[in-house]
């Protein structure tokens, strides 16, 4: 009784904590110069952690080792950018293929981009769709794949990102998906802005628009693990065996696992084409996967709130905090050695390797972050 | 005619070179039940080793001491990357690998500053030769020859040397061949001194043929060379070497028609289609899990 009752607080507090987030996001987003690096850290932050989180579920808590994540995420992407590219853009966006065959544009349907019902509306519809369509593809995928067995799965699912990119990028599918060509002109977060008559922006909401997105896809998540089946994952990943003595169906919960990854990392491909404001098959290889892994692996294979800030960080190392290592530098007549472009990067991957081999737990290991606020001695009752 | 010959010729060629790819992942996961995902980046730091070292040697140095340092490479990299993690979880093993995938790529682009390397001219290899009408390189016939005495040779290496018994019995059972007296870390650093001298035959093969060298081109190839050791049956050298060759022909089979945008697509639709069938692949031992 108590217990549940000091759990429902958590709650409570962890709610009013992203609540206060969302709030500060708001506010710094209307008093600082929006030009600053901060807030497309900020926004694609957002992005990487729904994607990361929602690889974590898969390999975090379900124990299946996949690398497709790019693969969804560019289904998710091209389901996004197709469903909403007004209807009056669409000639100039295909102008190789003489316009497209869907013609028709879910921001259009509930009355235009520029109504703040048919852009609200529109967009989310896009989102949901870009998710379902990953979804869908993943449980075709899973089928055959989810039989395999850990790095065989790994393989299989890579060479399915594979697959997605060589499909996407062939000519025949031109008027659908714009061959190997960016689509384009599609609504963005920046389109959120409202604005008045003059066209001055009287309140941004362009960060806070990837930042709610992404707090209710991790909430989603995060009560899919608390709940009887997020159990029966983290069952999975322990011990598939064991598991499955205890009356798991272990193809009835692969599968949801995968496919409910798959969606989020829709939403998140969608979101993306949102933060770049195009869609390209080429941007969604397995560098990306490798990229969305390693954040998984820095944050802690099984901490949603480590997958989440490790996205931050990860975002701020690589685009912001050590650009000064790819200028040329000099200290008086001293020119500092080493610095040049590309060494960032090569500064960054030394960074990864040392977390992997040294702190193979991450930054939060299996723990989250409302853990570390629990008295000590309820943990250790709990240990009991 | 000629033009099925001049693609026979191309694909049977550059199934030679992923071969040679292929035995390093082969033998690594045989033994260390791991995907080594950073062995097509050694084969491509091989490439752009041989590359910046005949800016200053002359060529017959240069390819021996290129093969040399890429040994070594490899078993740095077993020593600093894989070694600290031998009781760890197989997963934290595969991300480091990884992550020196990564490293090495980020490496070769803040070397090159991302520009494309001209592959030098090797000497004999490069010259053109006319067979049954087709023009093409000599190194397009020398490497399937190649290929089977480097195979044979290591086959003969690993059935009738002491060092061969120490690998098929860390192979077969990791833990009761260390209690045996076999000292498994010196094993794992000899399969990883075989594969990467290996990727660097490869690399001087291959990149002969397709000159330039971009941070990226080890990526694919090592891809497709791990597609044609599964499909082979992974572990076992001839499996690799028969899928290598198969993948190879495949592979230019496809980019000769009109659907060369798929020529990637079909290497992996093959390898999910065959671990699906048949996961052990053509010449795989059956492994029964124990609980």
């Amino acid at each position: 009784m108590l217990q549940e009752k000091k759990s429902k607080r958590g709650t409570f507090i962890a709610l009013l904590c992203v609540a206060a987030l969302l709030v500060l996001v708001l506010v710094l987003e209307n008093t600082m110069r929006p030009t600053s690096m901060l807030f497309t850290v900020l926004k694609k932050g957002a992005v990487y952690a729904v994607v990361a989180t929602s690889m974590n579920l898969l390999n975090g808590f379900t124990g299946l080792f996949s690398l497709g994540q790019a693969g969804f995420m560019l289904l998710g992407a091209y389901t996004y950018a197709i469903l909403t590219i007004p209807v009056a853009d669409r000639e100039s966006v295909y102008y190789l293929y003489q316009g497209t065959i869907v013609n028709f544009s879910l921001p259009d349907l509930f009355g235009g981009a520029d109504t703040p019902l048919g852009l609200v509306l529109g967009v989310l519809l896009a989102l949901i769709l870009a998710g379902c369509v990953a979804a869908a593809v993943a449980w075709l995928i899973g089928l055959p794949v989810l039989r395999l067995k850990s790095d065989y799965l790994a393989i299989a699912t890579l060479g399915f990102g594979e697959i997605i990119r060589a499909i996407f990028q062939w000519d025949v599918l031109g008027p659908v998906t714009n061959g190997a060509n960016a689509l384009k002109s599609f609504p963005t977060f920046s389109s959120f802005n409202i604005e008045n008559a003059d066209g001055d922006v009287v309140l941004r909401l362009s960060t806070f628009v990837p930042f709610l997105l992404a707090a209710i896809c991790i909430g989603i998540i995060v009560l899919l693990i608390n709940s009887s089946y997020g159990r029966a994952f983290k069952a999975i990943r322990e011990d598939e065996v064991a598991a499955e003595a205890m009356g798991i169906n272990l193809a009835k919960h692969k599968r949801p696992s995968f496919c409910i990854s798959s969606f989020f990392a829709g939403v998140g491909g969608g979101m993306f084409a949102m933060f770049a404001s195009q869609a390209q098959a080429k941007t969604f290889t397995t560098a990306m996967t490798y990229e969305i892994l390693l954040i998984v692996v820095i944050g802690g294979l099984g901490s949603i709130s480590g997958s989440s800030i490790a996205a931050f960080l990860y975002v701020a190392a690589s685009e912001w905090w050590l650009r000064f290592l790819d200028a040329e530098t000099y200290i008086g007549d001293f020119k500092v050695p080493f610095l040049r472009t590309g060494f960032r990067m090569v500064v960054f991957s030394i960074i990864i390797m040392i977390v992997v081999l040294f702190f193979r737990r991450g930054l939060m290991g299996d723990k989250e972050l409302t853990d570390l606020f629990r008295p000590r001695r309820k943990q250790k009752e709990a240990a009991k | 005619m000629q033009y099925a010959i001049s693609i026979l010729l191309s694909g049977v060629s550059l199934g030679g070179q992923y071969a040679l790819i292929a035995i390093g992942y082969t033998m690594v996961y045989g033994i260390l039940r791991l995907i080594n995902f950073a062995h097509g980046d050694v084969f491509m730091v091989a490439g752009l080793m041989t590359v910046y070292l005949s800016t200053f040697l002359p060529i017959y140095v240069c390819l021996p001491l290129t093969a040399v340092l890429t040994v070594l490479l490899g078993f740095v990299i077993e020593r600093v990357a894989y070694k600290p993690l031998r009781s760890a979880p197989r997963m934290s093993v595969m991300i480091s690998a990884i992550g020196v995938s990564y490293l090495l790529q980020n490496l070769a682009t803040y070397i090159t500053g991302g520009l494309p390397q001209m592959y030098p001219q090797v000497p004999g290899l490069s010259a053109s030769v006319t067979i049954a009408g087709t023009s093409t390189k000599w190194v397009t016939i020398v490497t399937p020859f190649l290929v089977v005495a480097l195979v044979i040779a290591l086959t003969q290496l690993i059935n009738h040397t002491k060092i061969g018994m120490a690998m098929r019995a860390v192979a077969k059972d990791f833990e009761t061949s260390q209690l045996m007296g076999i000292k498994i870390n010196n094993v794992i650093s000899m399969t990883f001194i075989i594969g990467s001298f290996l990727a660097a035959v490869g690399s001087m093969l291959y990149f002969t043929n397709y000159q330039s060298i971009v941070p990226l081109s080890g990526a694919l190839p090592g891809l497709r060379a791990f597609v044609a050791a599964v499909f082979g049956g992974i572990g076992s050298i001839p499996g690799a070497v028969i899928g290598a060759f198969l993948i190879g022909i495949c592979e230019s089979i496809i980019k000769g028609s009109d659907w060369s945008v798929f020529s990637d697509a079909f290497t992996f639709a093959l390898l999910i289609v065959v671990l699906v069938v048949k996961p052990t692949g053509l010449f795989g031992e059956k492994v029964t899990d124990k609980v």
